[in-house]
């Protein structure tokens, strides 16, 4: 491999653990919503959040392209008043990564938080617990390694997107080109040899992520 | 301790509890088939159920009444509670599980109860070896003792045992019997214990009132 060869993987590394670290504490926050009780507009949120899911993701790219581009509502506004872009910039890069991998991140957490009993937490309170502490000492150590899997998953998403980065990030060397985008445009240059050397690197990051967070899972298992 | 449940009714499906009951006495027995509404009963003291209707007061404190909208909070409450099912945190060791409650009642709704050490409540209900074993490493005699250590350390005002006598063998239920009667005597916590078993729940002393169909007998 060479230097730029590396240049893009850990760039693409970096900006997917970034957005995996980004998303997660509205992904916790949402999950945990959803999987204690019913309030009104809980299945409209549910479908709002899988979306990306079933979307194109160019599809969604656009839509994040309206928004955020130079000639969106936010992102207009964000150049005219603070002179910051995030169209077509690493930001980009990450707020579409981000949106690519909530859905996954949401759906572990979700699972993780349902499979801990309420009556522990009821338990905690009676012991004098608010609900924060009930939240970081009972819930969410027992959701931990549900979450970890899911965080992984969503880690493993983001470094292989490609439609909706594309989209609002563009591939621009060495500003905004990931993995995916690298391997695509080499294979329309004809550098095969390229191609398959960014390829083994996906798979080897996308195997060793979800393979590390369906250990963990499968741990919680024989752990309960 | 003077436990008085006014108009109070619970629907869970199609079975309703209603009490109107003034309890009173250290040690309390509640005795009654399964179903017949005890550890319903149990779960609106702790706060664990919001009764549709009714006023449940412990001493001079109102936990719950709906006509005012007063309902306080689990953790105001100061009551122990043994659950059938235990409750034990199984990602915490047998200390952390009975140091978890200790000290953490705040808000001061009730007033400030007596509190013990860890080495006193693990010493009297023999669990001070287990201290830094995991819980789901014991047996169900030795959890149930750390839940009830676990209770007396958050400094309860009253400990609600829920069967704290089933699912063991002979010699288990003599030696749990033992600890109770224990911690009767050595901590003096009023005691409200339920059970299906007629000889158990005389085993502590006290009144026996039965409950049956959701409602409370009180002689």
């Amino acid at each position: 491999m060479n230097l730029e060869e590396w240049q893009i993987t850990a760039f693409t590394a970096w900006v997917a653990a970034l957005s995996t670290l980004g998303i997660l504490p509205f992904g916790l926050a949402t999950a945990w919503c959803l999987a204690r009780g019913d309030w009104p507009g809980k299945s409209l949120v549910e479908t709002l959040v899988a979306m990306p899911l079933v979307m194109p993701p160019v599809a969604t790219g656009l839509i994040l392209l309206d928004v955020m581009g130079r000639r969106g509502w936010l992102g207009g506004w964000l150049h005219d008043s603070l002179g910051f872009d995030v169209a077509f910039t690493w930001r980009a890069v990450w707020m579409a990564l981000g949106v690519m991998s909530f859905p996954l991140l949401v759906r572990s957490a979700r699972v993780a938080f349902e499979q801990v009993d309420p009556r522990l937490e009821k338990m905690a309170g009676t012991l004098g617990a608010g609900p924060w502490r009930v939240f970081v000492s009972i819930t969410l150590p027992l959701a931990g390694r549900g979450i970890l899997a899911g965080v992984l998953l969503a880690f493993a998403r983001a470094l292989g997107e490609f439609g909706a980065t594309i989209m609002v990030a563009g591939n621009i060397p060495g500003k905004t080109t990931t993995l995916a985008l690298a391997i695509f445009e080499h294979v329309q240059l004809g550098e095969d040899a390229a191609a398959e050397r960014l390829l083994a690197v996906s798979v080897a990051l996308a195997f060793s992520s979800v393979w590390f967070g369906q250990w963990l899972m499968r741990r919680q298992r024989f752990d309960s | 301790m003077k436990l008085i449940f006014s108009q109070v009714k619970l629907t869970l499906g199609a079975f309703i509890l209603r009490v109107e009951a003034e309890l009173s006495g250290p040690v309390i027995a509640l005795c009654g088939p399964s179903g017949s509404g005890k550890t319903s009963l149990l779960e609106l003291i702790a706060g664990w159920r919001r009764p549709e209707r009714g006023v449940i007061q412990l001493d001079d404190t109102t936990l719950t009444n709906t006509f005012s909208s007063i309902q306080i909070p689990l953790r105001h409450r100061r009551i122990g509670y043994v659950p059938q099912d235990l409750g034990l945190f199984s990602h915490l060791t047998v200390r952390q599980n009975m140091l978890y409650g200790q000290g953490r009642h705040g808000g001061g709704t009730l007033e400030t109860s007596r509190t013990w050490s860890f080495e006193q409540v693990a010493n009297v209900l023999e669990v001070e070896s287990l201290a830094e074993r995991r819980v789901w490493q014991l047996s169900r005699g030795e959890q149930q003792r750390v839940c009830l250590g676990r209770a007396l350390l958050a400094g309860p005002r009253l400990l609600l045992l829920d069967e704290p006598l089933s699912n063991l063998d002979r010699d288990l239920k003599i030696k749990i019997l033992g600890h109770l009667k224990q911690v009767r005597e050595i901590f003096g916590i009023p005691m409200i214990h339920v059970t299906h078993d007629d000889e158990e729940a005389e085993g502590l002393g006290g009144p026996v009132l039965h409950m049956r169909s959701g409602s409370l007998d009180v002689a």
